[in-house]
């Protein structure tokens, strides 16, 4: 910068209009950064008012008893482009609970399979899709839903009590909320199950 | 014929001025086209007039970093023969809405004066500017010979602009169309491309939202056979990425969609055996809503990768160490925090080659985080087993929300060669939570051992000594981002006047005045911008800069502030081609 006179002035013309958020006379400390952001627009996370030096500790402290207050967002912080921000926002929308993942074990195949109970539509999509996930092991077709008489497996489920329920017996809706998982078990054992008390 | 000529003129001339003086031009041309770097044929151009003259002719590629800094009037003029042209808009912090929509670099006047300049154009490559589906429909339809069209982080066309596309441009080879902000009015423009279409060698739709329809996809791949690139986006199912893996096997890189659970796969080993039939991979991308049991089936194509990018997979650390068992010639990385520390781990223990590695945060947002040792995502244990396993490693970009000016000291001191240092420790005005010092000394130490450094991005709780290290050491830095640092002026002094090499500077929500901008009033006309925002400059102040300093463009943001005095958002960079004449009315040029 050139070190002539007149851009002297020109300084202090400047440095004697200017506003500033601390006190008179105080404007050549070393400040700690300020973290209040000047536009009133956008939230404020701390107010670091007056010059008062403050250390790094007391900010912390300061910081962990304001903690309990949700922090507001501050806009483009952290700096990650929207479309990676909204590729995140659907990942933990799907990752959440309300996706229903149950486990299916198949009596005789040696691992399980998981599936999204929330994916079908009814109980007919449920049985195609269990039957072609396992159809490389069964020797039969898995029964329909209400009736076990004749058919080599039939598919039950644990519910929320704990207990193993023929799958079909209750509206979809209902079953899909009370579903822990799924057992598709060998005719013999579910015949026990289908028969009206 | 013309090296003939060379010979005769070389045992002619004894004296070196007439050699030179009689050098055809024709002979400099020719020569000249093996200068393709941009700064290189700068360099060339300002030799003698006659150079200038043989570079302009054989120049082939223009690359504008700002468009605004020139005009596409000029750039015509002096460049009679380009066939490729690469444009910049918007500045960088557009990406994190800190430049309000509307703003500006439209692509339009530059299609406008090229279509008659540069009738036989083939190749745009542009970042950050605005494309309507006019301007596309008029780019496919006055350059016939069109080839490559590649839209980074642009906004403002849909669908029905990638239609024109597909419809009008008959020897397209790359259509990429990466992080762009498209409005989705269906995916009905893929089926565009005509039956007789068959030179694509390149295709990105990985950020599209809307589903593309899968049979014209099908058929499109199985008739390209140079296709050497497809990503697409998340609604094309596994089984679907199975059977375009069958008509394509000579693909060097892919971005799958979704690779999750999906009911109509015929088996695993179907696909198993669809990726073995791979042999040429060496990217791989995509992999949206991952199922664990899915992934073994890469692990054939894993051999030779090179760039692998799970930015979109949740993956945790033992699915990674799995995946990474089996890619050991990896060079580039890009991974979630889900990985955490162990993850990182395994990437040290297996890619020992890795050059690049960048960690995004899978929650950005959450509050809640508490570190001390039980929070999540990545921590420096993590950044430090990397630097450890990883001796080439010269690219980071680290999301975390702990950092101790140790571990960065310990890192720079494995990785020594680093070109690009960007680490965003997440809660603001963070210091070393081990010691609770402003973290000063981490970049200290990163700008004192890693003397390539090009790109350096601070965050943290920093004084003005940061920047003191940053302007005394940083002498081949190029690109500096700073967010909530520095104590006074002397902060961004120091850096002005110790950076030769700075082109850009960005700067947000630091204590930074009037005085420090006017101190790098001799710096601005050799940097490409620099961009100001939250900081403490005035209206005056920047006119004072715009008075002294005539070539550069001083532009104030104004978005309806009452306080009149104060310059939110300052944007300044050099031009040759004056104040924009495009200003929105919240753009005041000085």
């Amino acid at each position: 910068m050139e070190g002539g006179g007149s851009d002297g002035s020109d300084l202090d013309n400047l440095k004697a209009t200017e506003l500033k958020l601390g006190l008179p006379g105080t404007g050549e400390q070393e400040k700690l950064p300020s973290i209040l952001p000047r536009s009133s627009k956008r939230a404020i996370l701390e107010a670091n008012e007056g010059p008062s030096k403050r250390n790094s500790s007391e900010i912390k402290s300061v910081e962990r008893d304001q903690k309990p207050a949700a922090k507001a967002q501050i806009v483009g912080w952290p700096p990650i482009q929207s479309y990676r921000k909204n590729s995140y926002q659907a990942m933990k929308m799907e990752a959440e609970p309300t996706g229903m993942y149950v486990k299916v074990s198949m009596d005789g195949v040696p691992y399980l399979r998981k599936i999204d109970l929330k994916v079908y539509k009814g109980y007919e999509e449920l049985r195609e899709a269990l039957e072609d996930m396992f159809k490389c092991f069964s020797l039969g077709e898995i029964s329909r839903m209400n009736e076990s008489n004749g058919y080599e497996y039939a598919i039950t489920y644990e519910d929320k009590d704990g207990d193993w329920m023929l799958v079909g017996d209750v509206p979809w809706e209902m079953f899909i909320s009370s579903c822990k998982r799924m057992r598709i078990m060998k005719g013999d054992e579910a015949r026990g199950l289908g028969s009206t008390p | 014929m013309a090296i003939k000529k060379k010979k005769e003129l070389d045992t002619e001339e004894k004296s070196p001025e007439n050699r030179i003086l009689s050098f055809p031009d024709e002979v400099l041309e020719r020569v000249l086209i093996f200068v393709k770097c941009h700064k290189d044929r700068s360099a060339v151009s300002l030799v003698c007039r006659d150079w200038y003259n043989a570079e302009r002719w054989s120049r082939t590629h223009v690359f504008i970093g700002n468009c605004y800094s020139v005009s596409p009037e000029m750039v015509a003029r002096r460049f009679p023969n380009i066939r490729s042209v690469t444009l910049k808009g918007k500045p960088r912090f557009y990406d994190f809405n800190l430049v309000p929509p509307n703003w500006g670099a439209d692509l339009h006047p530059w299609l406008v004066v090229f279509a008659s300049a540069y009738p036989f154009l083939e190749e745009f490559r542009l970042k950050r500017m605005t494309v309507t589906d006019e301007s596309l429909d008029f780019l496919a339809r006055s350059f016939p010979e069109f080839k490559a069209l590649s839209l980074v982080s642009c906004d403002g066309f849909s669908t029905d602009g990638l239609a024109s596309i597909a419809t009008y441009c008959r020897n397209l080879t790359e259509l990429d169309i990466q992080e762009s902000g498209i409005d989705d009015l269906g995916g009905s423009w893929l089926s565009c491309f005509p039956d007789s279409f068959t030179s694509l060698e390149a295709l990105n739709f990985a950020n599209l939202h809307s589903e593309v329809n899968f049979d014209a996809l099908e058929r499109l791949v199985a008739r390209c056979k140079s296709l050497k690139v497809l990503k697409v986006n998340k609604h094309v199912t596994l089984e679907q990425i199975r059977r375009l893996l069958v008509r394509s096997p000579q693909l060097t890189e892919l971005g799958t969609g979704s690779f999750s659970q999906d009911q109509k796969l015929r088996s695993d080993a179907d696909l198993e055996s669809a990726f073995s039939n791979c042999k040429n991979f060496n990217t791989l991308s995509g992999l949206w809503e991952v199922s664990s049991v899915y992934l073994p089936a890469l692990y054939p194509v894993c051999a030779n990768l090179t760039f692998l990018n799970l930015s979109y997979t949740a993956l945790q650390s033992t699915e990674l160490a799995k995946l990474l068992q089996n890619c050991p010639l990896l060079r580039r990385l890009w991974v979630l925090d889900t990985v955490e520390d162990k993850g990182l781990e395994a990437v040290a223990s297996s890619c020992h080659l890795l050059e690049e590695l960048r960690v995004f945060p899978a929650d950005p947002f959450d509050q809640e985080v508490i570190m001390e040792g039980g929070g999540s995502g990545v921590t420096e244990s993590g950044f430090v087993a990397v630097s450890e396993g990883c001796p080439n490693l010269h690219y980071v970009l680290y999301f975390c929300r702990q950092m101790t000016n140790a571990a960065v000291a310990t890192v720079v001191r494995n990785c020594p060669n680093f070109t690009h240092f960007r680490l965003c420790i997440m809660n603001m005005c963070q210091p070393d939570y081990l010691t609770n010092e402003p973290m000063d000394e981490a970049f200290g130490s990163v700008v004192k051992t890693c003397s390539k450094l090009q790109r350096l991005a601070v965050s943290g709780l920093l004084t003005d000594r940061a920047f003191e290290y940053i302007g005394t050491y940083a002498k081949n830095l190029e690109t500096l981002s700073v967010a909530f640092a520095g104590s006074s002026d002397r902060g961004m002094q120091c850096v002005l006047e110790g950076c030769p090499k700075l082109r850009k500077l960005e700067i947000r929500d630091c204590p930074f005045g009037n005085a420090a901008l006017l101190s790098g009033l001799e710096r601005y006309e050799s940097m490409r911008s620099l961009w100001m925002s939250a900081c403490n400059l005035t209206m005056n102040g920047c006119q004072l800069l715009a008075r002294k300093m005539p070539r550069l463009n001083v532009e104030v943001i104004k978005e309806d502030e009452s306080d009149d005095m104060h310059a939110e958002k300052v944007y300044v960079y050099r031009s040759v081609a004056g104040p924009r004449r495009d200003a929105p009315p919240f753009v005041l040029t000085l």
